[in-house]
Formats: C-alpha cells, sequence, structure tokens
C-alpha cells in the first residue's frame, strides 16, 4: 500500500514495487490528464509537479513520491470556476491542436514560469524542450507562455487582481 | 434499383414521434427513425443527421469526422451556422455515431471525382455511382484534407440552409404571412410589420411538417457571417484542463489491461512462449499467444508491460530475416533497371516525345532521390479498448475511420455490424495512421478470450515498430534545357503509386514529358503519411526544378513564376511569397533561402525557408514563410495552425526522420533515436492566406510537401550541396562550409 497526495487530496493504493507514478495517477487514481508518451523521459507528456518541481511521471516510481506534494494538470487551476493563468492564456492563443501533449506543455509552463515569472526566448526554448508536440504548436505555445507571464507581471503589479 | 433524386440526398422524413429529419437519406430507403434514436434525447427535434435543435434553442451540429487536431468540429459547426442564421453562442456539437447513415457519401464523391463540378444532367447518375462505391467502402473517415472541402461545402451548409427554408416557411404558414417578409437572425425568426418573433426550437416541430425544399438557396460569400471568422474552437477548453477524453484515457467499469509485443520482422509468427502466468508476476491475468504476437492481461498496464518484457518468445524465421535497408533499396534500384530494360514502366503521363527532346537538349540535368520509410509516431501511442460479450463487441479508440472499425471488427468475430459499437475518442493526433485498424483487430482478439473489457496500449517502442510506414522510395530524374535555359524535356521515373493520383504532376510548363512507375514489392507494410504521395512527389519535384534553375542560370523564383504563367493562382502565391519573404533581400553569409510550392487536396502552397548552417555543419531553420490559397479559409485561423503543424511535422521528417530496416526489423525504437522537431529547433512561421474564390480547399496537409524542399533548397542556397537524399541530418555539411568561407 502506497500514500500519495495528489491535488491535495490523499490516496491509499495498491502497486507493485517499482510501478512508476505515471501508471498509478491514470490508472488506480483515474486522473487521465496527465498523458503517456514515450515511457522513457524523451516526450514530457507525463509531466506532473513534486513539490512545485516538473518531473517525469513515466520514470518516476511512485513509492519515491510518498508524503510529497504531487500536482497534476487537474489541479493547478486556483478554483473549480478559474483557469490558472497559463490554462488561460493557451486558450487565448488556440494553442492546443489535437491536445494530446497539452497537460504536459502546461506543466512544464506553470513550473518554468513559476521558477522564472519574465523567461527570455531562450530560457523558454530551454525550458520546454523536452515536451515534444507533434501537432508542431511551438509558436503558440511560445506565445501563450509570453502572455501568460505578461498577465502575471500585470497581477503582481497590480495588488488588486490577485 | 430504386431512382435516385435530388431530393433524396436532402432527405426529409417524419418520425413516429413527429420530428423531422432532413438530409438522412444519403442512399435510398428512410432509416431515419433508427438515426434518429440514436442521437434524439427527450424533448429534441432531429432536424436531420447534421443538426438537431434542443427546447433551449441550442442548436447541435452532427458531425460525421473525427477530431484530430485539425479544428473539423468548428468548421464544419460553422459552415452549418452560417447558413441556418443560428446564434453561434449557442451551437454545440457532437460526433456523429459510426453507423451507415453517416458513411461519408461527400467524400467518397469528392475522392472520386476530383471535386470536379458536372453538369446537372449527369448527377443523378453520378450520385447513383457513388452512391454504390460509399456502401462498399463504408466511408466514414477523415482524411484526404476532407472534411471542409466535402462534407462542409456539399453537406453541412445544404442541410443548415434547408433547415433555415423549413424553419422561415413555417413561420410564415403559423403567422399567416408572405415567407420573403421574414428575417432569420441568430436562432430566431421575426416578422417586422407584424412585431412578431419565433424561435428555431419553438418553430421546429411545425417546420417538421413542410415539404423540404430540394435545392436550397445557399449564400453568397459577402452574406457570410460566420465562414471567414475565427471563433474560438469548441473543443480547446477541455484540452487545457485535462478533462479531453482520447481514446488512451477511456475508463470501462472492470476494465483490465494488455501490453503486446508483435513479431519484429514484419509477417513473423512466434514459434514458441510459455503462456502460463509467471510465478514472479504480480496482477498478471493472462498471456495469451496471438500467432503474431504475444499479449498479457493485468491489473494495470505495467504489471502487463513489464512481465512481457520478460517472457522469453521465440519467433519463427523468415525470408526477411537477413533483410537490411541498403538491401531494400538495392532491390528497387534493381527493380526500376529491370522495369526500364523491359519497358514495362507504368505511364504515369505522357506529352510529346520526351526521349528525342533530351536527345537534342542543350544541357541535361539529371539526378537521383533517395528517401526514407517513414513512421507517424502521433504523441498517443496506439490504443483500443474493446469488450466482446453476448454476441456483441463495444470498442473505444479514437479513429479516422470508425466505420471501417466497425466493419473489421464484425468480420473478425463472425457478427453482424449492428453488434458492433464503436465509441469514437478524440485522437492524439492521426496523421494517417488512425484510419488503419490493425490495433483495434489485436484488441478484439485479445478481448475475446476474456469477459471484460480490456484496453490494449502499445508501447511507444511498438507504435515506432510496427506502424504502416510512407515507403523508402528512389526516383530518377532527367531534364533538358535549351540555350537560353527553358525546360524542353522531362523525365521522371519513380517507385509506387497510391494516391491522390495527381501527384506526381509536374505543375510546371515543359513540352515532352515522360512520367513513369513501377512498383516492386516490399514486406515493410505502407500506410497513409500526411498527404501520403504529394510528401514524395512535393519533395522530388521542387528539388529537381531547383535544380533546373541552378542549370539555367535563373533565380528559383522567378524560374517557378516563368513556367507557371498558365496558372493564375501560382503566380500569386508566388508573388506575395516574393514579398512577404523577403526574397530579394541579402542574407549572412553561411545563410540561404529556398522556396518550394506545391497544390495539393485543393490548397496551393508555397513556403521559403531561411537556413544558417554553421561551421559543424549543423542546419537551423530559422524561419519559414508560409502562403497558401485554400480558395477560401472558413476558420483563418485554424487554418494557419493547420499550416504550422505540417511545416512542423514535415520538417521533423526532413531534419531527421528515418525508418531503417536491419535484420528484416526496425531499428529505430522510441523518440531517442526517431527524433522529431523540438521547440529548441522549430522555425518562426508567418502564413498569409490568399482567398482567391476557388472551391474550398484542404488544410491538414497541404504545407507539408513543400517543407523538405524548402530546406534543401535553402541548404543549397546557403553552402552549395545539393541534398539528394532525406534527411538531412545524414548529410555531413561541414565540408561544405569550410569550402564557402
Ligand atoms: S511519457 Fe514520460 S516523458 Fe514521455
Ligand atoms: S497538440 Fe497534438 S501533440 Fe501537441
Amino acid at each position: 500500500m502506497i500514500n500519495l497526495t495528489i491535488n491535495g487530496k490523499e490516496y491509499s493504493v495498491e502497486a507493485p514495487a517499482g510501478m512508476p507514478l505515471l501508471w498509478v495517477i491514470r490508472e488506480q487514481c483515474e486522473l487521465t490528464g496527465t498523458k503517456f508518451g514515450c515511457g522513457i523521459a524523451q516526450c514530457g507528456a507525463c509531466t506532473v509537479h513534486v513539490d512545485g518541481k516538473p518531473i517525469r511521471s513515466c520514470i518516476t516510481p511512485a513509492t519515491s513520491v510518498e508524503g510529497k506534494n504531487i500536482t497534476t494538470i487537474e489541479g493547478i487551476a486556483p478554483d473549480e470556476n478559474t483557469l490558472h493563468i497559463v490554462q488561460q492564456a493557451w486558450i487565448e492563443e488556440q494553442t492546443p491542436q489535437c491536445g494530446y501533449c497539452q497537460s504536459g506543455q502546461i506543466m512544464s509552463a506553470v513550473a518554468l514560469l513559476n521558477e522564472n515569472p519574465a523567461p527570455s526566448d531562450e530560457e523558454i526554448e530551454q525550458a520546454m524542450s523536452g515536451n515534444i508536440c507533434r501537432c508542431g504548436m511551438y509558436g503558440r505555445i511560445k506565445s501563450a507562455i509570453k502572455r501568460a507571464s505578461a498577465a502575471l507581471q500585470a497581477s503582481t503589479s497590480n495588488p488588486q487582481l490577485q | 434499383m430504386k431512382k435516385w433524386t435530388r431530393r433524396a440526398f436532402i432527405g426529409t422524413g417524419i418520425l413516429a414521434s413527429g420530428a423531422l429529419v432532413i438530409g438522412v437519406a444519403i442512399r435510398p430507403g428512410n432509416r431515419s427513425s433508427k438515426v434518429a434514436g440514436l442521437i434524439a434525447e427527450e424533448g429534441e427535434t432531429v432536424m436531420n443527421i447534421w443538426l438537431k435543435i434542443s427546447p433551449d434553442n441550442t442548436v447541435t451540429v452532427i458531425i460525421p469526422h473525427a477530431e484530430m487536431g485539425q479544428g473539423v468540429h468548428t468548421t464544419l459547426a460553422m459552415m452549418l451556422a452560417d447558413e441556418l442564421d443560428a446564434d453561434w453562442s449557442k451551437v454545440k456539437f457532437m460526433e456523429a455515431p459510426a453507423d451507415k447513415e453517416y458513411a461519408n457519401y461527400v467524400v467518397a464523391k469528392g475522392f472520386i471525382a476530383g471535386n470536379k463540378t458536372f453538369p446537372k444532367f449527369l448527377e443523378e447518375t453520378i450520385d447513383g455511382v457513388f452512391l454504390t462505391a460509399v456502401k462498399t467502402m463504408n466511408f466514414q473517415i477523415t482524411g484526404g484534407s476532407a472534411s471542409v472541402r466535402f462534407t462542409g461545402q456539399q453537406g453541412m451548409r445544404i442541410a443548415g440552409a434547408a433547415a433555415k427554408a423549413m424553419l422561415l416557411q413555417a413561420a410564415a404558414d403559423t403567422w399567416k404571412v408572405p415567407v420573403e417578409e421574414l428575417k432569420a437572425e441568430k436562432s430566431t425568426i421575426s416578422h417586422t410589420a407584424s412585431n412578431q418573433t419565433a424561435t428555431y426550437a419553438e418553430l421546429a416541430p411545425a417546420a417538421a411538417k413542410v415539404k423540404a425544399p430540394k435545392q436550397p438557396k445557399l449564400k453568397s460569400r459577402d452574406e457570410f457571417t460566420l465562414m471567414g471568422t475565427s471563433p474560438a474552437r469548441l473543443d480547446i477548453p477541455a484540452k487545457v484542463t485535462g478533462q479531453a477524453k482520447f481514446g488512451m484515457d477511456v475508463i470501462v467499469p472492470n476494465m483490465k489491461y494488455a501490453s503486446i509485443k508483435a513479431a519484429p520482422v514484419f509477417g513473423a509468427k512466434v514459434k514458441s512462449v510459455d503462456t502460463s502466468i509467471p510465478s514472479d508476476s504480480e496482477g498478471v491475468l493472462k498471456v495469451l499467444n496471438l500467432e503474431n504476437a504475444v499479449a498479457v492481461i493485468a491489473e494495470g498496464y505495467w504489471q502487463a508491460k513489464s512481465t512481457l518484457d520478460r517472457l522469453a518468445i521465440k519467433f519463427e524465421s523468415t525470408e526477411n530475416d537477413g533483410k537490411s535497408q541498403e538491401d531494400i533499396f538495392n532491390g528497387y534500384r534493381l527493380a526500376m533497371d529491370k522495369a526500364l530494360e523491359e519497358e514495362s514502366l507504368s505511364e504515369h503521363y505522357q506529352s510529346g516525345d520526351a526521349h528525342s527532346a533530351l536527345s537534342r537538349a542543350e544541357t541535361v540535368v539529371e539526378a537521383e532521390y533517395q528517401l526514407p520509410f517513414l513512421a507517424h509516431a502521433t504523441m498517443e501511442p496506439m490504443n483500443c479498448t474493446a469488450w466482446v460479450h453476448n454476441g456483441k463487441c463495444e470498442i473505444w479508440c479514437g479513429s479516422q475511420n470508425p466505420l471501417g472499425v466497425k466493419a473489421a471488427v464484425a468480420e473478425l468475430l463472425d457478427i453482424s455490424l449492428d453488434q458492433v459499437t464503436v465509441h469514437n475518442q478524440l485522437l492524439g493526433g492521426g496523421f494517417g495512421r488512425r484510419s488503419e485498424t490493425d490495433v483495434i483487430i489485436q484488441a478484439v482478439a485479445i478481448a475475446k478470450e476474456v469477459d471484460f473489457p480490456v484496453k490494449l496500449i502499445w508501447s511507444r517502442e511498438e507504435d515506432t515498430q510496427h506502424d504502416v510506414y510512407r515507403e523508402a522510395t528512389i526516383s530518377r530524374m532527367k531534364a533538358g534545357l535549351d540555350q537560353s535555359g527553358n525546360p524542353v524535356a522531362y523525365s521522371h521515373q519513380f517507385l509506387f503509386k497510391h494516391h491522390p493520383p495527381e501527384a506526381a504532376d509536374l505543375p510546371y510548363a515543359v513540352p515532352n514529358q515522360l512520367i513513369q512507375f513501377t512498383s516492386p514489392s516490399s514486406f515493410v507494410p505502407w500506410g497513409n503519411w500526411r498527404s501520403v504521395d504529394h510528401s514524395v512527389h512535393g519533395f522530388l519535384t521542387e528539388s529537381f526544378i531547383d535544380e533546373l534553375a541552378f542549370a539555367a542560370k535563373k533565380d528559383p523564383l522567378a524560374f517557378r513564376k516563368s513556367l507557371t504563367q498558365d496558372k493564375p493562382r501560382f503566380q500569386k502565391v508566388l508573388d506575395l511569397i516574393q514579398e512577404k519573404s523577403d526574397w530579394d533581400s541579402p542574407l549572412p553569409a553561411n545563410w540561404g533561402r529556398g522556396i518550394a510550392i506545391a497544390q495539393s487536396f485543393g490548397s496551393i502552397v508555397a513556403e521559403v525557408a531561411e537556413v544558417e548552417v554553421n561551421v559543424e555543419g549543423k542546419v537551423k531553420v530559422h524561419r519559414v514563410v508560409c502562403v497558401a490559397d485554400p480558395g477560401f479559409a472558413i476558420h483563418p485561423d485554424g487554418f494557419s495552425a493547420q499550416m504550422e503543424s505540417g511545416i512542423i511535422y514535415g520538417l521533423a521528417a526532413a531534419m531527421t526522420g528515418e525508418i531503417s530496416i536491419e535484420n528484416g526489423a526496425v531499428t529505430q525504437s522510441n523518440f531517442h533515436d526517431y527524433q522529431v522537431t523540438r521547440m529548441n529547433e522549430a522555425p518562426k512561421i508567418e502564413t498569409y492566406i490568399i482567398n482567391s474564390g476557388n472551391p474550398p480547399g484542404g488544410a491538414g496537409e497541404p504545407s507539408t510537401p513543400v517543407i523538405a524542399p524548402a530546406v534543401t533548397n535553402a541548404i543549397f542556397n546557403a553552402t552549395g550541396v545539393r541534398i539528394r537524399r532525406l534527411p538531412i541530418s545524414k548529410t555531413d555539411l561541414r565540408v561544405s562550409i569550410r569550402q564557402t568561407t
């Protein structure tokens, strides 16, 4: 039995030793927003946050993150009726095509902006190059990150928006 | 045979409930009530197979195509809603159930007739022919960039206009006023003189009794209110919250998971495997020998996969076991030599006398090109959930061809079509891969061995090594120029001809052409790969024309212009790209520009790539300017997104895309060795659209064929090295840079 905290909720699940976090999240916890793309940390589709840091859940044993705060795409919005600034920017830029990679892209982008609220183009490329988008929406992903970054600046410089 | 009439195409019927159905009869015989049962809920009026109106005045558009990221649901809904004058804020969509009533009659018509318009008196006959074709092919596919061109133009718009005409008539009858005095706007009909208004929902029951118009009047372009604008796509919000459900995400009660390993060499059989459940495995329920593959069913994918990886499986040997990529290419060359010698090449196109014109030419340019196999590598690995129970089968998958899925499953299980239900899901990328049914067949073969639903998930390794591939090919091209550098002869021998049939055509005005092909056997399975034959011929034709421009000492863009003077659309596209790409401005040392243009799926697309080749020989594509004439872009932003997508997809293939065969099997296995373009390698893309007024062309594919040649032509411009073998990464460009600097 392992105990995980995902999006602030406790889950106790039966999982064989070595089972990657990805499959626990998807199959046991039924949080299917986190995707399987490659299984070998090459594509970023499975990105989630552990204590705020982006990790590839496909190669992370579930047992290694017991007691830590795990956040998935389902858990980044401030509440049910409000989207995260990054999700909002994604809609405004009409970023997704098929959408399959986008949970991972958004998780990487949120982690980047938490670290660095005003990244340069190079910094965005650096942080996002581990996330493949086979629909080729890199231009829109980049624009959406910049849009989110601008929105973030505006909200931090204007306390009323916070 | 029952007479096929135009009215039957729009088709009306009144159901037992009194509800109206329009457009359902895409074949003779009214099967409307069955369709209505599939989609209508309490209190809803099924207006036709493409729309229904709910009591709250919401219009739901029913779309017979899969959403794989191309925004087709939004675009098709817009086409119908515009003709209907529906309130866009209250328009929803649902994907059509996989049922024969949705067989894509109009898609088939477009495919077979090449989107030609036929004389009126022939239409009935042609409709009859297509009808048969549709029935045979079980068409409900999403591909060939056909959704907007055929379903949209010939289905959605007509359905919307027909429904509007009926609603207007119902209002006129109810209020006893002339129909001409009525105004339809935002899902409401009003009569100013008598100050009456009614919503579509209120009028729907009366409209059900109105005779459907034979040929409803469609709007002219200046009357469009939605088409040509870019409303936010309807499918996007669920894709940023993780709520969007792909085939991979399906959860069925009591479902288990399966992992599979097919014989590495195509066509090989399992020789031996121990199908008892390994004692050290956890949660494993079954090990299955499927003859050409081994599958493990377990409580979870991980348990299934890790157990499968530990099984000792032996495969039978086949005649292909020793085959390498070089063997394949050598075999192709031999086949071409032999066909030439025996004069057994098939003719694709001929005009004048290419042989004698070549022998008289001042300059002869000759080149052999080689392209590798390519995998699709959709972001979502292949998967399918199947449940076989009580003589029935239920399928959950994301398919470009749900009716094909249905037919394949019925055949495999030897049950009737009615016993198969396909729940189509969102597709995490299609690109042609998800028009196949191989994975579905496997899932059913597994599921029929157990009495619970099973989700079969392919590993990325399986996905890479058991795809259906864009073919590897070689091509031989030859052309003659006269003294002033004008091409006077063109000969091209290529391998394999799939579709569309016109892909190998030369768009340039060259007299004396001979285009031929032969199709050697290949043991590597072939499949539709984004833009299909255009992805091959775009590279061939546009590389070779660039070679001719160089031999003729002409500017590549001007050369293309001079040879397309009979094609006004090409001229306009070339003019605009010359301007937008700053074609005539200088570039730094080791930078180059390359152009390519092609017409495919009804759209003309030109691209100019700007590349830099550094001292290490590394190619960086900085910028791609894309000019497209799709006739009319229904959703311009969605169209641009498709151009961007097709460019990156084609770029990945051009730069590093290669599937190679060693010992009869695919050597690549995952994204580390089948590399695709990432953000740091992606160029800045600018798209410009020309609405020329021609019938709408495709969006999902036409930007792919030209990116590879635009880049290799740019590399030639930068370094003087002509890349005739893809992928580009195979060519060592270091030397060229040392020479030029
Ligand atoms: S699935 Fe984890 S990085 Fe690809
Ligand atoms: S949106 Fe399809 S893979 Fe990124």
